[in-house]
């Protein structure tokens, strides 16, 4: 009986109330709609095409879809994980074109079956946020992300780069809960295992050294 | 019930999520509390989702945004049978 939503302050409900603004005729409310999300769309193109005109160019076809598509948008599934959907399409259909992607890749991901072993240390030393300062750390982050095999590297930004929870991450992948859980499981000590043993050098022990 | 590393890493990703049950939990911590290699690999593991969640990893080209709206702007004017513009 209830029909409208009971919290009309949420940025979800804010967000309903625009795309049916949008809808009634005021679309040039579409660029305020979408701002929260540019940035977002923008890593996931660049971390599936890793070349940043083709990402650029992926994410405006993509929003550019979204307005023409807006009104077969339904209210039960989040604008976020739509958006982001539409965007891993144009994606995976520029890498298509592209050749660079082998069919058997989305369906056979590689070594599905082996044991992923993590990297093995006897202690860690925590590399602090500000370490992101220096560009070469931040290059060797990208490069890790972008040589995850490619149903991995959709989990991890999304979630582990663009920190959204497991059911938007399944969501936008159009997935089972339980597959997002075992790829970024995956994907995560893959990620540890190319890091770590990078990384160690960047630990703030050594600063001691670096200006010597 | 004592359990040895490889199992403990199978749990690893579920462990930083606080998604593990709590049987399983016990036993995954009472592992760790003893073992410096699988709390090493637990830390560095946390410590890179720490930094590949930062904003800093990714930057935007510069422009980037401007030319988005400029080309939904054409688009959306284009679009429109007649010329909306009314605030």
């Amino acid at each position: 009986m209830n029909a409208q939503p009971a919290a009309p302050a949420s940025s979800a409900g804010k967000e309903a109330l625009r795309i049916a603004s949008i809808l009634a005729g005021n679309t040039h409310e579409f660029h305020d709609l979408i701002r929260p999300h540019e940035r977002s769309a923008y890593v996931m193109a660049l971390s599936m095409l890793k070349n940043e005109a083709d990402a650029e160019e992926v994410v405006q076809e993509a929003f550019l879809k979204a307005f023409r598509n807006l009104n077969s948008f339904r209210a039960e599934s989040r604008f976020s994980t739509w958006l982001m959907s539409i965007t891993l399409n144009e994606a995976r259909n520029r890498l298509r074109h592209r050749n660079i992607i082998k069919i058997e890749s989305l369906d056979h991901p590689p070594g599905d079956q082996e044991n992923i072993s993590p990297a093995l240390l006897r202690d860690w030393r925590e590399i602090p946020s500000e370490t992101l300062e220096r560009m070469e750390v931040r290059q060797i982050l990208r490069r890790a992300i972008a040589d995850l095999p490619p149903i991995y590297r959709e989990v991890f930004v999304l979630r582990d780069v663009q920190e959204l929870s497991v059911i938007e991450a399944a969501e936008s992948l159009g997935i089972s809960v339980a597959s997002v859980k075992v790829r970024l499981h995956r994907a995560r000590i893959m990620m540890q295992k190319m890091l770590a043993p990078q990384l160690k050098q960047f630990n703030p022990k050594r600063r001691w050294f670096s200006w010597l | 019930m004592v359990i040895d590393c490889k199992h403990v890493w199978d749990h690893i990703s579920a462990y930083l999520d606080n998604d593990l049950a709590p049987e399983i939990l016990k036993q995954v911590q009472e592992h760790l509390d003893h073992c410096e290699i699988c709390s090493a690999i637990l830390d560095s593991t946390r410590n890179i989702l720490i930094l590949t969640a930062d904003e800093r990893v990714f930057e935007l080209p510069l422009g980037f945004s401007e030319r988005l709206h400029a080309r939904l702007d054409a688009e959306i004017r284009g679009m429109a049978s007649s010329p909306p513009e009314g605030s």
